[in-house]
């Protein structure tokens, strides 16, 4: 029972709760017991609140045998990146630097989590600061994914999208900078969701590239992704980047899961060499799915996301050397060399040294560079007047299309150590991702197939504008649904490296 | 052109990182191949194009001036790394702002 | 001792200094906004209470925490800039002024750089200048720009001698003060105000001051710390109409201490240039009790700021609809005030002047609501009052006497109660602390003595005294009366109506 109750998806699980058929905290105990069989080799969890989870379920099990009104989530287990704030967790942001901070305040997701009787299981690994394409940049070791423990799982949302293609948790949340949710959506076979920026709160989302974060939900199923998108999203006055305006109506929109009538532009800058043939083949044929579904094709360049990725790894790393100041070992946190005779400036430097991992010491150093006097205008500068222009590429392509299309990212999860000590090959794996990132507008990850070469699983991107978070919704659960059907099974059950 | 590694040194200076010697080698090395790579930015002709600093543009975005609970000292100071008199105790600071 | 740092600058004697240069100062001050909320979060924007009791996330800047900007301190900002005669900005951002620094909780702070909220307005100051047209020379001050950021901690050094930065083992950091409002106001660069320039500073500063409390967005108090100022000075050699380096000086307390810092600052810096060194640019400390600055550090290293736009901020597009609202609901600024009371009161430049350089103005123009005449307010402030401030060395509106005991001592006189000198006894007697100025006649009985019979007694006293003088009045010498009058004065201890006992002497003698 345990076992099929983690292989149901977060609408099933919610309906069966309401129907009476099984409690939350069965619900909960089957993950929990899950994560306990799996989590050693998966290692998808930093922490695993045992007592918080399973009091929060009989939480939900009371409120409903009282006869209380339940949102469409309620009981839900999901698996909470750690770098959102938590009173009752630790946040560590996958550094040594928080060294065991416990927030004093939550974030706005986690209050409305908790507000929508969503069970929190605990927070998942990631790299540091939500830095990097595979969590191997955590302080507390890779996740391995669940397709083959040898590899990667993606990141920086890597513990989150391991968490749910292991079936530890049917839903998870991750923060997307350059594409760190739809990456590791892509690599482990699962759904994930960059929403429009400001879409959902950063409030209590420990910051890396303030213009860029955006937190968004990971699935099993594209409906799945929209109920958790729907509960998570809306304005915040907590936080000033927030959209006010009602969240776009993506839960109908994966219902509607039909393409008829739209233009769909595959986008030629983000494809051909340097990408997989194998992720390339199931591209295509994603592609010719959809045009078969009743979608027309076109091809539409847009000219500067060949500089995406410069002037990403410009804008961000600039940000995070500001927002990253903060730790300094003066007020919370690691305090390293403070022996009574070293001086405020000398302890900062020694305890920034200790608790920082060395992308992020990397990535502060280049981003102090680019917006240093006398650089500012030919890094900082430049890269974004080159956002302006991809903007402006998105626009006049939305012009012509209703969404762009493309791979999630140029190859499947490659192996445990491969890249780790070549920063540019690990940038690589966000060549798709990225331009959505400078522009703002929403992008979806949805399963399309695995690759020949290594039976590991490609992901389709789906772009849409600004504000129509629905759009993408709507055509990756088309692609879903027809794919699901072609293979009758879900894509997951061919995932061996569980066993 | 590259960046030499005194200019990497002063840059670990500027961001309060005490890198080691061996390290700040390996990083110089790295660092060198990253900007030449960003530096790709500079191909692109911009003239008169403007910044973009917010994808999604919003303006005026403010808060009524109406109190909310503080923390309380108690939580502000509990996990600091070290506290006296009701304040965070910081090591000698060198230089006079 | 500390703080005097190295041996002592030579110096060349502020007036001949001002023979071979031109100074040319700049002032930047920062004004605490009285907001009742902090600048991004909710905490209150109060002094004082306990160390780190008024703080939240938000501007302890712990790890996701987000500003939210105050509306208020816009609004305050854009008042003060239309006060300026600043143009307000259609759209402007926020920037980060990156640095460490143990009492800011981000290690940034949150600012404005290349878009300030206003800029290029100007501030017409009166200052003090005997060799001038009305005793007072008109001098317009050019501001820059007024922009809006956020103040940071407040540490405690401790070990060291003095309680400063140097020598001390720790510090200890109170966020209390992080996160209220901070508007700063930079002029630009004032010249041609030669010996002037201390006093232009000076009179700069207490006029923004008394702006800043007229529009009510601070209490600005400097020993509160809700107004401060940085003083900037270069020296220019006569004629050369070339500028000097400019030097910066902190820790510039009043509004004494800006005028000693920039005459310091001049007689110091032309002590170098005379030596043909060139002047450091640097940033200086001013130390209040030997009225020296000494070399802090210096610029050449200045810091890079790595200053980018907010991201966690949206822009800031003030609607013109908006700033009209302001302009149309600003309090009359002080410099409009002065002009209507000028002609209200009917004085000269000359006389309106010499109340202003006396910071009497709202005195004695509370002393005229309370019913004197303004010459009478203008005359017992500007005279007797000043004179006992200066011999107690009190601020004028700091004497124990109100603007409403005056109007009723000049009110005493007028109705020939008193005359001038009781009048100035009674003064004495409110300013020791013995009551109002009837509770003081009443106690020391100084009333003028309204008693015919007593001052006829008084008066055949004094010729019964004096019979030759009395003669002399006889005999048609009335200028000799004076003598009787005095005589009854003094019997009278001065409580007589001079007049009428004149009347009455030469009365008694055949005279009238």
């Amino acid at each position: 029972m345990a076992d099929e109750l983690t292989r149901m998806s977060a609408a099933g699980l919610a309906a069966a709760m309401a129907g009476g058929e099984v409690s939350a905290l069965e619900v909960t105990d089957a993950h929990l017991a899950r994560i306990g069989e799996v989590d050693e080799a998966v290692h998808a969890f930093l922490h695993v609140a045992v007592d918080g989870a399973r009091r929060a379920a009989r939480a939900v099990d009371e409120r409903r045998a009282a006869g209380e009104p339940l949102g469409p989530l309620a009981g839900v287990p999901l698996a909470l990146k750690d770098l959102f704030t938590t009173t009752d967790m630790p946040t560590t942001c996958g550094s040594a630097i928080l060294n065991g901070w416990r927030p004093p305040y939550d974030a706005t997701i986690t209050r409305r989590l908790r507000g929508a009787g969503v069970v929190i299981l605990g927070k998942t690994n990631m790299d540091e600061f939500a830095m990097g394409s595979s969590t191997e940049n955590s302080a507390f070791g890779p996740s391995h994914n669940p397709w083959d423990l040898t590899r990667v799982p993606g990141g920086s949302s890597g513990g989150s999208s391991a968490a749910v293609a292991a079936f530890e948790a049917p839903l998870a949340i991750g923060t997307d900078t350059g594409g760190s949710i739809r990456q590791p959506a892509a690599v482990c076979g699962v759904v994930g969701v960059k929403p429009t920026y400001g879409g959902s709160s950063r409030y209590g989302v420990v910051a890396f590239a303030s213009s860029l974060d955006t937190p968004g939900p990971l699935a099993r199923t594209v409906l799945d992704a929209a109920l958790l998108h729907e509960t998570m999203s809306g304005h915040d006055p907590c936080d000033s980047t927030s959209v006010d305006a009602p969240v776009p109506p993506v839960v109908a929109a994966a219902r509607q899961a039909d393409v008829s009538g739209l233009t769909i532009g595959v986008v030629p800058e983000l494809g051909g060499e340097g990408y997989q043939p194998g992720v390339l083949a199931r591209f295509g044929e994603a592609v010719e799915l959809l045009e078969s579904l009743g979608a027309k094709v076109i091809e539409v360049s847009c000219p500067h996301f060949s500089y995406a990725l410069p002037a990403y790894y410009l804008i961000a790393p600039s940000e995070c050397s500001s927002n990253l100041a903060r730790f300094d070992g003066m007020r919370y946190g690691l305090r390293a060399g403070d022996d009574g005779t070293r001086s405020a400036e000398e302890v900062m430097a020694l305890t920034r040294e200790q608790g920082f991992g060395a992308e992020v010491k990397r990535r502060i150093m280049l981003g102090t560079y680019a917006l240093s006097s006398g650089y500012y205008d030919a890094y900082y500068g430049k890269a974004q007047q080159v956002r302006t222009l991809i903007i402006r590429d998105f626009e006049a392509a939305f012009e012509q299309v209703d969404v762009l299309v493309s791979p999630s990212t140029p190859t499947t999860a490659f192996p445990i150590g491969e890249r780790v000590d070549d920063p540019l090959a690990m940038y690589v794996a966000d060549l798709c991702t990225i331009p959505s990132d400078l522009a703002g507008n929403v992008a979806l990850s949805v399963p399309c197939g695995l690759a020949a070469e290594d039976g590991l699983p490609v992901g389709l991107q789906i772009m849409a504008p600004v504000l129509a978070d629905d759009r993408v919704y709507r055509v990756g659960a088309a692609v879903e649904a027809a794919l699901d059907s072609r293979r009758g099974h879900p894509l997951l059950d061919e995932a061996k490296g569980l066993g | 052109m590259p960046i030499a590694r005194e200019d990497v040194a002063h840059l670990a200076r500027l961001s309060r990182l005490a890198l080691a010697d061996g390290e700040l080698d390996h990083l110089a090395a790295q660092l060198d191949v990253i900007i030449s790579a960003v530096a790709r930015v500079q191909e692109v002709a911009a003239e008169g194009i403007p910044p973009t600093s917010h994808a999604v543009p919003l303006v005026n975005v403010f808060r009524d001036d109406v109190e909310w609970p503080c923390l309380g000292a108690e939580k502000a100071l509990d996990q600091a790394p070290a506290v006296e008199q009701q304040r965070f105790r910081v090591p000698r600071i060198l230089d006079e702002d | 001792m500390a703080g005097q740092g190295g041996r002592a600058d030579a110096l060349v004697p502020f007036d001949e200094a001002l023979t071979r240069y031109e100074p040319v100062i700049g002032l930047e001050t920062h004004v605490e906004l009285g907001t009742v909320t902090k600048m991004f979060c909710g905490c209150p924007a109060r002094f004082g209470g306990e160390p780190n009791s008024l703080v939240c996330p938000i501007c302890l800047g712990l790890p996701g925490s987000l500003p939210v900007a105050n509306r208020a301190a816009i609004e305050y900002t854009i008042r003060i800039g239309l006060a300026l005669n600043c143009a307000i900005a259609d759209w402007c951002r926020f920037a980060r002024k990156n640095y460490f620094y143990p009492d800011m909780p981000k290690n940034f702070q949150i600012s404005q750089y290349d878009e300030p909220l206003c800029t290029n307005g100007w501030l017409d100051i009166s200052v003090e200048d005997p060799a001038a047209d009305g005793g007072a020379r008109q001098v317009r001050v050019g501001i820059e720009r007024v922009h809006l950021e956020e103040d940071t901690g407040k540490s405690l050094h401790v070990g060291g001698a003095t309680g400063r930065i140097h020598g001390a083992d720790y510090s200890l950091v109170d966020y209390n003060r992080a996160g209220i409002p901070l508007v700063e106001i930079v002029t630009k660069p004032v010249e041609g105000t030669g010996a002037l320039a201390p006093a232009v500073a000076h009179t700069y500063l207490t006029e923004l001051r008394d702006l800043m409390r007229a529009l009510a967005v601070s209490d600005v108090r400097m020993e509160e710390g809700s107004l401060r100022c940085d003083v900037n000075a270069s020296l220019s050699p006569r004629g050369s109409g070339v500028w000097g380096t400019r030097s910066e000086t902190k820790n510039v307390n009043s509004l004494r201490s800006a005028e000693r810092a920039v005459r310091y600052e001049i007689e110091r810096q032309a002590a170098v240039l005379d030596a043909g060194m060139p002047v450091a640019l640097e940033t200086r400390h001013f130390h209040e009790d030997s009225g020296v600055t000494t070399a802090g550090r210096s610029k050449e290293e200045a810091q890079d700021y790595r200053y980018f736009p907010e991201p966690d901020l949206v822009p800031v597009a003030p609607s013109r609809e908006w700033v009209e609202q302001i302009r149309a609901a600003l309090p009359e600024l002080p410099s409009a005030r002065r002009a209507r009371l000028e002609a209200e009161w009917g004085l000269s430049d000359r006389d309106f002047a010499a109340i202003h350089n006396a910071g009497a103005v709202d005195l004695v123009a509370r002393t005229v609501e309370a019913g004197a005449s303004p010459a009478d307010a203008r005359k017992w402030w500007l005279n007797e009052l000043v004179r006992r401030a200066n011999e107690s060395g009190t601020d004028l509106a700091d004497l124990p006497i109100t603007p409403a005991d005056v109007a009723r001592v000049a009110a005493l006189v007028a109705s020939g109660e008193l005359n001038d000198k009781l009048a100035r006894q009674v003064m004495g007697g409110v300013l020791a602390g013995e009551g109002t100025p009837d509770e003081v006649v009443a106690a020391r009985g100084l009333a003028i003595v309204r008693d015919e019979g007593a001052l006829l007694a008084a008066v055949d006293e004094a010729i019964a005294a004096d019979p030759e003088v009395a003669q002399k009045v006889r005999d048609g010498k009335l200028a000799a009366a004076g003598a009787l009058v005095g005589a009854v004065m003094k019997a009278t201890r001065g409580q007589a109506d001079a007049a009428r006992a004149r009347q009455l002497i030469l009365a008694r003698l055949g005279q009238s």
